[in-house]
């Protein structure tokens, strides 16, 4: 059944929704009310990126790059080694994406606390087509060392993110989506960085359906707005005489192995569920882990080694398997 | 004019940067030769007069801040560093081994006296705008005393020439401009050469004095090898409030040893053995008097 402190609204068609990247901006304003030291910098997407509400309140604050992730990225490791915590934001296409060099170098290896926000991040971005729909960018900021990768299911998770990231001294990705998308977590939902959550188990419920021979355990385990169609298609599976658990990981880098363990043990099977490469994003990492510690069977939803295009979300979402439909499917086949 | 004490007592302390690098490039077995020895009298006049700094304390918070963009030459940082008492001069001679400080690129967590990591070109420059930038927000903000424009310390940039091939650099002089920087120095090592060859061959960077003015920086062009020429001008640069300055330092690649001088070949190849004595013996017989080529 669904966590307690999750939106009780979840399934309903009047679900409320918000961009992710407003949870961005609302973090960023409150990190910098707590702390002098939080400065922001842009790249000529202040609006589309949310930072717009931090330049509002600290002008002083805030640094227009123009056009230019790479000198932003750098820009900011000069900053924190003056002892700032500088958020820079972009799409996600081009920051991470254009800077990735000079994020590695100049934040990670310099180990300094820079905060990189990726906005307009997966093929939800829709019609602006594929050239501005990242979905390589976790496998991108994974593999730098050091660097933590958090990629929230929705703009309170984000908000919360946002504002934890100020928090540590950690060169940190945070992802982030264009559309509104679903509230799935309350004000009570727990957020720590490096914790996944599960939101919905109902393991241990009794099977409606006779033919118990055909029952199945899976951990469907998603990550940012897909985490929606994730426990979506989990209350539905129930039917068909499917138990889930459904885990919500944020926090992709460093991944909470412990919680993950512990629901596949229960279950045995696994459906990653990502609006990103299969390769080198949550797919990536959660099976490494499971070839290494558990290996299990397992079934990796996303984007399959192709580029996005035009479309609404809903259409991409569908098109390229990673809607309720596609979850259910693999499912069954799993 | 500097004094002639002044004079004397950077003309000795350039040999024997100079002598240093040789040794270390030797033991070290790789490395870059040219650069560094072209900006041993540079690095000389800044952290024997210039910088604001503190050897015993490098973490010293109103220092200067020196960013070394094109790390491949570090055998000079290093060198200087150490004859300016931040390490024994001994300890040179691990430079690119395992285990040590200095590593072949500077990284700042081996060793914690280099502002930043560098090596991959064209990023140090946009590092030291984001402290300039952060150098004038606090002292804005009074963090220093009372509420000023300007800190009291500077933030100096060396980039290589053939760095500002890198796109990068020119989004930082942008920006530098457009915050009207007064606080950043940049130092360009104009020493005509990259390692594939000469950098008016592999991507012409002339008139350099005329795209910086266009860009709306202060510029300056030095003898890299006069120390009377880079401390007047860097006086008169740090003298510049309302907007960042450029150093165009003229240097001869490989200057002091007449074999290495001029030659891209010299760029990223050491000295062996023989060749680091032959070199030593040239620059001892010389006495650190090293001719500049407008001289």
């Amino acid at each position: 059944m669904l966590a307690k402190h999750l939106n009780p609204n979840i399934f309903n068609k009047d679900v409320e929704q918000q961009p992710i990247r407003q949870g961005f901006g609302e973090g960023l304003l409150i990190a910098g009310r707590h702390n002098e030291n939080v400065v922001a910098l842009c790249a000529d997407l202040t609006d589309s990126s949310k930072i717009s509400l931090f330049k509002e309140e600290f002008p002083k604050r805030y640094f227009e790059m123009g056009i230019g992730e790479q000198n932003m990225a750098s820009v900011a490791s000069g900053m924190a080694a003056m002892g700032k915590i500088p958020f820079i934001a972009s799409y996600a296409m081009f920051s991470p994406g254009r800077n990735w060099e000079q994020i590695r170098t100049t934040i990670a290896y310099n180990n300094v606390p820079v905060k990189i926000g990726g906005s307009h991040a997966g093929v939800s971005v829709g019609p602006d087509g594929g050239t501005h729909q990242a979905v390589e960018d976790i496998a991108l900021m994974r593999v730098i060392p050091r660097m933590v990768v958090i990629s929230p299911c929705d703009a309170l998770e984000a908000k919360k993110a946002t504002i934890a990231a100020a928090l540590t001294d950690s060169p940190t990705y945070i992802r982030l989506a264009r559309e509104k998308t679903p509230i799935i977590t309350t004000a009570d939902s727990p957020f720590e960085i490096g914790k996944a959550y599960v939101l919905w188990s109902n393991l241990n419920g009794k099977l409606d359906v006779k033919n118990e021979i055909a029952s199945k355990k899976i951990s469907l385990i998603a990550t940012g707005a897909l985490v929606h169609k994730a426990l979506q298609a989990a209350k539905e599976l129930e039917i068909e005489n499917v138990l889930c658990e459904v885990i919500n990981v944020p926090t992709i880098k460093p991944l909470d192995e412990k919680t993950i363990l512990e629901s596949v043990t229960k279950t045995e099977l696994v459906i990653t569920i990502e609006e990103h490469q299969v390769v080198g994003g949550l797919g990536g990492a959660i099976a490494e882990l499971l070839s290494e510690k558990l290996p299990t069977k397992i079934i990796r939803i996303g984007v399959q080694n192709v580029f996005g295009q035009s479309g609404t979300p809903e259409e991409l979402i569908e098109h390229y398997g990673m809607g309720v439909e596609s979850i259910k499917k693999a499912a069954r086949e799993i | 004019m500097i004094s002639v004490e002044l004079q004397e007592l950077l003309t000795e302390k350039a040999e024997k940067v100079r002598e240093s690098i040789i040794e270390m490039l030797v033991a070290a077995g790789s490395g870059h030769t040219a650069g560094p020895l072209g900006m041993a009298d540079v690095f000389t006049a800044f952290y024997f007069y210039l910088l604001k700094h503190d050897p015993l304390n490098s973490k010293w918070e109103e220092r200067d801040r020196l960013v070394l963009s094109n790390g491949h030459i570090c055998p000079v940082l290093y060198s200087t560093l150490a004859h300016a008492g931040y390490f024994p001069v001994s300890e040179l001679l691990t430079l690119r081994k395992f285990g040590s400080r200095l590593q072949g690129h500077p990284h700042r967590e081996f060793a914690p006296f280099v502002e930043t990591s560098s090596g991959p070109l064209g990023s140090g420059l946009s590092q030291a705008v984001g402290m300039a930038l952060v150098d004038r927000l606090d002292a804005r903000a009074g963090k220093f005393g009372a509420p000023s424009e300007m800190s009291g310390k500077y933030v100096y940039c060396f980039v290589g020439d053939g760095e500002l091939d890198e796109g990068q650099n020119w989004e930082a002089i942008m920006l530098a401009a457009k915050e009207k920087l007064g606080n950043l120095i940049l130092i360009v090592d104009r020493n005509n050469i990259q390692i594939d060859g000469f950098t008016e061959d592999i991507m012409p960077l002339e008139s350099l004095s005329k795209k910086f003015e266009a860009f709306n920086w202060k510029v300056f062009e030095v003898n890299g090898h006069d120390f009377d020429d880079i401390i007047t001008n860097v006086t008169t640069a740090k003298a510049t409030f309302n907007k960042p300055s450029v150093i165009i330092a003229h240097t001869i690649p490989g200057k002091g040893v007449h074999e290495f001088e001029f030659k891209p070949y010299w760029h990223g190849t050491p000295p062996n053995k023989e060749q680091g004595e032959m070199a030593l013996k040239e620059l001892r017989s010389l006495g650190g008097k090293v001719k500049g080529e407008h001289e």
